[in-house]
């Protein structure tokens, strides 16, 4: 019996393989043909090092392909693909892979700011704050523009910022988990993994060195 | 039983059986089919307890007709996946989705299954955030 007991965690395992071996098996291939694309190995590709970086062909996937589209539905097929309707808008490394804030400038989309008049111009305000940052990375530049093309004021403030100078603490940690500027970046607006998009204000070198 | 028991009498069988465990823990992480648009959102607090697909809110295709505020702020939808408490009877009314959904605007609330379009057991929620598909963030 002494001798049964080391191997129970390994025949648990074994077990477990099995297991998931048949449930996987049993699965319906939802999205069919959607994991046997994943690009083989080849000398071309030898620096795409993580593997669990979404390729650039697998970006941006029509509705059927994309994983929570349901195939079958009779109105998903009639959906537009997200990459026909970005293939001629400003690119970004982030997000949609769609650099809206150029679009907009470019006037490459001319969205509504009045739900009902199409002549309705945005009320923008010019006033960018910087953040002075604790650490190494550059400060940063909060551009009011930018938003106010976008949004209201009352989208922000006083419910996520409170308008009023130094009054808000933000961290890095906040905005991951989804406060301050993590209620849209990282969710709708470019993700956080654009840093020098807000970290842009380089620090006074001199005083970095002392 | 036995034979298994006779493959942890060598070094081989426990190599096996060790990559089998590996295997399996892998398994539990692999990769997941390509995943949603980035900001899809997904609803299904009423949608599938009532027998139709759960609702895809995509914000790329919106966005490039409406700014944020419009919706936001004119229609009063909260900055949160799944803090609106809104049903159809309301949209019918005209409100949320339905100020613009109503034929007018856009298309009416008849097309049911252009909303209605996901796959069935999706948590509401909003979608598309991560670049990989594994188990880390990035």
């Amino acid at each position: 019996m002494k001798r049964l007991f080391p191997i129970t965690p390994a025949l648990l395992c074994l077990l477990g393989g099995l297991s998931i071996a048949v449930v996987e098996a049993a699965a319906p291939a939802d999205p069919p043909a959607k994991t046997e694309a994943a690009p083989a190995a080849s000398a071309a590709q030898v620096n795409t090092f993580n593997r669990l970086m979404t390729p650039k062909s697998d970006r941006n996937q029509p509705p059927p392909l994309d994983g929570i589209h349901d195939p079958e539905g009779p109105g998903t097929k009639t959906l537009q693909a997200p990459r026909d309707a970005f293939s001629a808008l400003p690119k970004s490394s982030g997000g949609n892979y769609v650099n809206w804030v150029q679009a907009l400038k470019d006037k490459a989309i001319n969205p509504r700011y009045d739900r009902l008049n199409p002549k309705e111009e945005p009320m923008i305000m010019e006033l960018d704050i910087v953040r002075e940052v604790k650490g190494f990375m550059p400060d940063v530049v909060y551009p009011h523009d930018r938003h106010t093309q976008w949004l209201d004021c009352s989208n922000c403030h006083p419910d996520i910022f409170v308008p009023q100078k130094g009054a808000n603490t933000i961290s890095m940690a906040q905005i991951l988990m989804g406060q301050k500027c993590g209620v849209c970046h990282g969710k709708v607006a470019f993700p956080v993994s654009e840093c020098r998009l807000c970290h842009s204000k380089k620090k006074d070198q001199a005083l970095l060195k002392k | 039983m036995r034979k298994i028991r006779r493959l942890l009498e060598n070094k081989t069988g426990w190599w096996f059986l060790s990559v089998l465990a590996v295997g399996w823990v892998a398994g539990l992480f692999h990769a997941q089919p390509a995943g949603a648009e980035y900001a899809d959102v997904v609803l299904n607090r009423l949608s599938e307890a009532n027998g139709v697909r759960p609702v895809i809110y995509p914000h790329w295709f919106h966005r490039i007709r409406f700014r944020c505020k419009v919706c936001h702020s004119e229609l009063g939808f909260k900055m949160k996946a799944g803090g609106n408490d809104i049903n159809m009877l309301e949209l019918m009314d005209g409100k949320f989705c339905g100020s613009c959904h109503n034929n007018n605007i856009a298309w009416g609330l008849e097309n049911c299954h252009r909303c209605h379009s996901g796959l069935k057991g999706l948590e509401t929620g909003i979608r598309g955030g991560h670049k990989a598909g594994g188990p880390g963030v990035w």
